[in-house]
């Protein structure tokens, strides 16, 4: 879960500063050029079926696991509460995660699959950055997105401490600056994802 | 602070035994005074029960010092009640107001399966620790004290680890069930020291091996076993024990010795 964790941490990362090209302000030309650079990429494709595999490996671990934790406490307690500062998402990953998974599927059919039917079965050439400013633009795909970018919040604020806890990394110097580096990771990829819709919907970027 | 006396409203699971199906069962307590102790509350109850010919309600309980580890109770959603860094017995009645409802169920897990009531088999953390919780040594007379030297910082924290009773609150207040927390302390006390050194390898291994065998859940990290127990181990101890499963488990030096678990009560004859 957390070696699955990381590795997509890191993709985050790429993913993130690839689509920050649309703020160069020159109609996405310089964005397009790095998505054809991306998509025509023997390597790139390459990793893409490891990203897949990461990604797969990543759910069928957490159903696992959640059928594993649900089936310990066979009779449920009459009434549970937890103290302050238990964080409730660190509850609720599994919800978040499936909320995500949803996202995910219609964040693959909106761009993704596209680009995928032009390289393999020869569809229409797709200008990505078009393809964006149009969902974008569209307020219940926007909505959707705000909600995506939420529950990835979420799931990254207790993912990224979790997977260090998990590698035996939380000694009490280092823990400090692992959740600060983990919150502050969290916030600015979230962020700068949702400035992407953003800065269509309210016109910055035309 | 002022003393005052209070009614209560306790709902408590009774289940006669292991295999019957148990429910909540409604009892009305009171003039209970503020300074009794929760379990002192439970005798004034059970005392009542009994002249009145009813079944006294079975709950486990030993020092009533907080240091022994027997009580076990989940009031209200948490396991020991609402106070940190607190077992049951150590529950006072000041922290609840005249006409309050109070919910008290046993440790909920498929691992502890319930023996009577409130009393649940805990039997399962002595076969971990039974599985490498301990250091081999030779008999013979006592060594001198501190013929070993330890670091000061080092015994502290092994010390700190070691202050863990065992009572299990960390598998009842975990959603996923899990005795990470439990393990660990067991795992650190010993291998913090120079004592529990020859045998780290081995040690993580078999009790980590014993914990899953057992069924318990697996760690989420959502820490609600740190906030919930009663000798505020820290889950520092969980990351610690993942440190040395990974190191051990890496290792080329395998030392996992097969697990022969004595049955002391059948051992005697």
């Amino acid at each position: 879960m957390a070696l699955t964790g990381f590795f997509l941490i890191i993709y985050l990362i790429v993913h993130a500063l690839l689509n920050a090209l649309i703020f160069v302000n020159d109609d996405g030309k310089t964005f397009n050029e790095g998505a054809h650079f991306m998509l025509h990429n023997y390597f790139i494709r390459f990793l893409e079926i490891g990203l897949f595999a990461v990604f797969i490996l990543h759910i069928i671990q957490g159903l696992l696991l959640w059928q594993q934790n649900k089936a310990t406490r066979k009779i449920k307690y009459e009434k549970s509460s937890y103290p302050k500062e238990i964080k409730w998402y660190s509850r609720y990953m599994g919800w978040l995660g499936t909320f995500l998974l949803l996202f995910l599927v219609m964040h693959l059919a909106q761009f993704w699959a596209h680009t995928k039917n032009e390289l393999y079965f020869n569809g229409p050439a797709i200008d990505l950055y078009q393809q964006m400013k149009e969902i974008f633009t569209n307020p219940v795909w926007f909505i959707l997105y705000m909600i995506g970018l939420a529950s990835l919040l979420f799931h990254l604020l207790q993912g990224f401490q979790s997977a260090f806890q998990t590698f035996g990394i939380n000694h009490r110097r280092w823990v400090h600056i692992i959740k600060g580096v983990g919150v502050f990771y969290s916030v600015v990829i979230c962020l700068l994802f949702a400035s992407m819709p953003l800065a269509f919907m309210l016109g910055w970027l035309q | 602070m002022e003393h005052y006396n209070m009614n209560l409203t306790l709902k408590v699971w009774r289940q006669k035994n292991t295999e019957s199906k148990g429910g909540f069962e409604t009892y009305d307590v009171k003039d209970i005074s503020s300074e009794m102790s929760f379990l002192e509350m439970f005798d004034v109850l059970n005392e009542k029960l009994v002249q009145e010919g009813k079944e006294p309600i079975a709950f486990d309980s030993d020092c009533r010092e907080g240091i022994c580890g027997a009580c076990s109770m989940y009031i209200n959603g948490r396991p020991h009640g609402p106070w940190q860094q607190n077992t049951v017995c150590q529950l006072h009645m000041r922290a609840y107001k005249d006409g309050d409802t109070i919910v008290v169920e046993p440790w909920r897990s498929n691992v502890f399966p319930v023996i009577k009531d409130l009393i649940v088999d805990r039997s399962a953390f002595d076969r971990i620790i039974q599985a490498g919780g301990y250091v081999s040594v030779n008999t013979g007379s006592a060594p001198d004290a501190n013929t070993i030297p330890i670091d000061k910082a080092d015994s502290d924290e092994a010390f700190d680890a070691a202050s863990c009773i065992g009572c299990g609150a960390c598998v009842a207040a975990c959603p996923n069930g899990s005795a990470m927390l439990f393990v660990s302390a067991k795992v650190s006390q010993l291998a913090l020291l120079p004592q529990g050194e020859p045998e780290k390898i081995s040690r993580v291994l078999n009790m980590v091996k014993q914990m899953d065998k057992e069924g318990f859940g697996n760690c989420g990290n959502i820490y609600n076993c740190e906030a919930e127990c009663p000798k505020g181990i820290s889950v520092e101890n969980i990351a610690r024990m993942n440190r040395q499963y990974l190191g051990a488990s890496l290792s080329s030096k395998i030392q996992e010795r097969p697990v022969n678990l004595v049955d002391p009560m059948n051992e005697r004859g």
